[in-house]
């Protein structure tokens, strides 16, 4: 699974900080920076701005499974949750039940409504292990979707809410497609640099541990229950955000939104991008978005029916999970370690 | 039982108690007073009987989950799809023939050899990876939801059940009972929908014969001894692959067999696969996993939560459900009944 790479480390490293950030960094960074001068804003806002939104939800769940071990199904929920209060607190067209707040209050109390919800959530799955969490996740966010369906006192029942946009800050309509894409890049990248050190820290380290021995963990002295329950607290602040952009991406947020279905696609985009990187869950959204864009081209050119996207979205998962433990990250691992391998002797050289 | 009273005397006192306050409820002609408090009689007998036999129901698709959850450790989420494909089969096949009966056997046949090549094709290749097999199956439940879309369209199935058992049945049960002014003391009885009982009957007997074999049987003692340790069982030369294909075909055929039943008492439609999946989840989470009296418990208390919910607080009926889930894992992890 995760690999903490402590060799580096060992030999002093005399380079300035900006000339360890290994190459990729500069490539895909200098091209995420540069794709609003030329890319049309289907491009930015739809495509990338989605893909970071996803690959936020994603991450979140990327921490849970990769680092933890608890493969959650609830993190649309959480998403679903920030949004909710996001809409409720602050303006949509529904005034009847949303209260006008200003953004400075209405955005970080959602948080903070969307962290206690997932600590609440979390306590209690954690009392299940392995497979028995996705069951008891799979239900939660089944009920927190017909609870929002049928509650019109609160959650304004089937509808929803609509008309709910980002503030006007500094200036900025942040709904424009350039703005956009940079406010989602913004919490996209905080997110992925965010969880990468968080592993690295002690308490990442400990979950690790928690996740690979809990019982030796818990004999060494860790509270194997509350690193647990800590680890669903903190992976709904990446997935409040996201859940917060989309809302704010759409305009409107309803119980189709926090579905089962889009439940489990994210537990689809963060198993085929790789759960033992955070990479992986952008990696994961961005062929997800992808797919569900243009797929429908894509099979009527093949002369099917423009439905089947779903079909596709299956059979691919199908194929990632049999053939690789790791989705899409294991495939690229696997390959870059039989390309090292010297073909006659079969070593792996350095 | 005994035994059960003398270790939880409050627990058994409880139980005795909620046990003669709804033997009152049934039998009783209802006071002015509860008739206020509460509604009238006959809304309550509904929900009553209803919330029984949605329970029976929640049991088929449970049981065939739980029984190849306890044995085979194998999380199968596309069960909510097997219990779809059963209903489409059923109604095609009473459709084509006319014969409602013919529907079952061939529904439990079909669907319980698409779970034995889910068990040689897919389970077998991936023994002890829990995760991977979950995941697999949510492809599979994604791939089969799509292509049932894609074979019969998004319309609603209902199967119509023969002639001798449409119409209802008199249970002899007093609904209420009215003083007219002419003197005349009015009593009604409830009638309740003849196909709804016999098929609660019929799974009823289902679960006993279950019991039966697991509890009385050379093969039950097999899976048992298969629940218990499955390593040791095939070390003392048990063909344990054979058990293991075997309870599939019976699990899986149980979902067809549901499937059957649900199309005739609600219909067989896109998103019904969901439903009923979660429906056992969460059958399965109160009852205890891998316990077959335990998804006969959970089912039923998921089913009256269901049906009192909608009938007395119909916003919150799905709150009600979630909320038992709740304090089940609040206070015991494994299930009412599990170990």
């Amino acid at each position: 699974m995760a690999m903490i790479d402590t060799s580096s480390r060992a030999k002093v490293d005399r380079r300035l900080w900006i000339e360890k950030i290994p190459a990729a960094y500069w490539i895909v960074g200098v091209i995420l920076l540069i794709i609003p001068s030329f890319a049309s804003d289907f491009i930015m806002f739809q495509i990338f701005g989605w893909t970071f939104i996803l690959g936020m939800i994603a991450t979140s769940l990327m921490f849970l499974g990769g680092y933890g071990g608890m493969v959650s199904l609830a993190q649309m929920t959480f998403a679903g949750v920030a949004g909710y209060m996001v809409a409720i607190f602050g303006d949509s067209a529904i005034d009847t039940i949303s209260m006008g707040w200003p953004w400075w209050v209405a955005i970080p109390l959602a948080l903070i409504i969307a962290v206690l919800f997932a600590t609440a959530i979390g306590w209690l799955a954690v009392r299940t292990e392995g497979i028995y969490t996705i069951m008891i996740t799979l239900a939660i966010a089944a009920a927190f979707f017909y609870f929002t369906r049928q509650n019109y006192d609160v959650f304004n029942g089937f509808q929803g809410f609509n008309s709910v946009f980002p503030p006007q800050l500094f200036g900025v309509d942040w709904r424009q497609p350039e703005a956009f894409y940079y406010l989602t890049l913004f919490w996209a990248v905080l997110t992925y640099f965010a969880v990468l050190y968080l592993s690295r820290a002690p308490f990442g380290l400990a979950l690790q541990g928690v996740r690979d021995n809990p019982r030796r963990m818990a004999a060494l002295g860790f509270n194997v229950t509350a690193h647990r329950v800590a680890a669903y607290a903190f992976s709904a602040i990446p997935a409040g955000i996201g859940g917060i952009l989309l809302t704010w991406q759409s305009g409107q947020i309803s119980p189709g939104t926090i579905a089962i279905q889009p439940a489990i696609d994210i537990l689809i985009i963060a198993v085929v991008g790789g759960l033992s990187h955070p990479a992986g869950a952008f990696i994961g959204a961005f062929l997800y978005v992808i797919l569900k864009t243009f797929a429908v081209d894509f099979l009527i050119a093949m002369g099917l029916s423009g439905d089947r996207f779903q079909l596709l979205i299956g059979l691919g998962f199908l194929v990632v999970v049999a053939f690789s433990e790791d989705g899409l990250l294991g495939l690229w691992k696997k390959l870059r370690e039989s390309r090292k391998k010297d073909p006659l002797t079969g070593e792996v050289t350095e | 039982m005994r035994a059960f009273v003398e270790r939880r005397p409050v627990w058994s006192a409880i139980i005795a108690l909620v046990v003669l306050v709804l033997l009152y409820l049934i039998f009783a002609i209802w006071p002015e007073w509860l008739v206020d408090a509460i509604g009238r009689k006959k809304v309550f007998l509904n929900a009553l009987f209803n919330g029984i036999t949605l329970g029976g129901l929640y049991f088929l698709v449970a049981s065939g989950f739980t029984l190849i959850f306890g044995l085979m450790r194998n999380v199968n989420l596309a069960h909510g799809s097997l219990y779809l494909l059963g209903g489409y089969i059923g109604f095609f096949v009473a459709d084509s023939t006319g014969y409602w009966l013919l529907a079952f056997p061939v529904a439990f046949i079909a669907v319980g050899f698409l779970g034995v090549l889910l068990q040689i094709l897919v389970f077998r290749q991936m023994e002890g990876q829990d995760l991977r097999q979950t995941l697999v199956t949510i492809g599979i439940s994604i791939v089969m939801a799509d292509l049932m879309l894609w074979g019969v369209g998004g319309n609603f199935f209902n199967i119509s059940p023969p002639s001798w058992l449409s119409g209802p049945m008199e249970t002899g049960l007093v609904t209420s009972q009215r003083v007219r002014s002419s003197g005349e003391v009015v009593t009604s009885y409830l009638k309740y929908p003849m196909v709804r009982i016999v098929i609660f009957a019929a799974s009823v007997a289902i679960g006993l014969a279950m019991w039966l074999v697991l509890n009385k049987t050379r093969i039950g003692m097999l899976i048992r001894a298969g629940v218990d340790d499955r390593d040791m069982l095939s070390a003392t030369g048990a063909r344990i692959q054979l058990v293991f294909v075997g309870v599939f075909f019976f699990g899986a055929g149980l979902a067809g067999l549901a499937g059957v039943v649900g199309a005739t008492f609600q219909s067989a439609a896109p998103g019904e696969d969901t439903r009923f999946l979660l429906a056992s989840l969460v059958v399965v989470i109160v009852g205890g996993m891998g316990s077959i009296p335990g998804a006969a418990l959970g089912a039923l208390l998921i089913g009256l939560a269901e049906q009192f919910g909608s009938v007395y607080f119909p916003t919150y009926a799905v709150v009600l459900t979630f909320l038992i889930m709740v304090v089940v894992l609040a206070f015991r992890p494994q299930g009412l009944l599990g170990r």
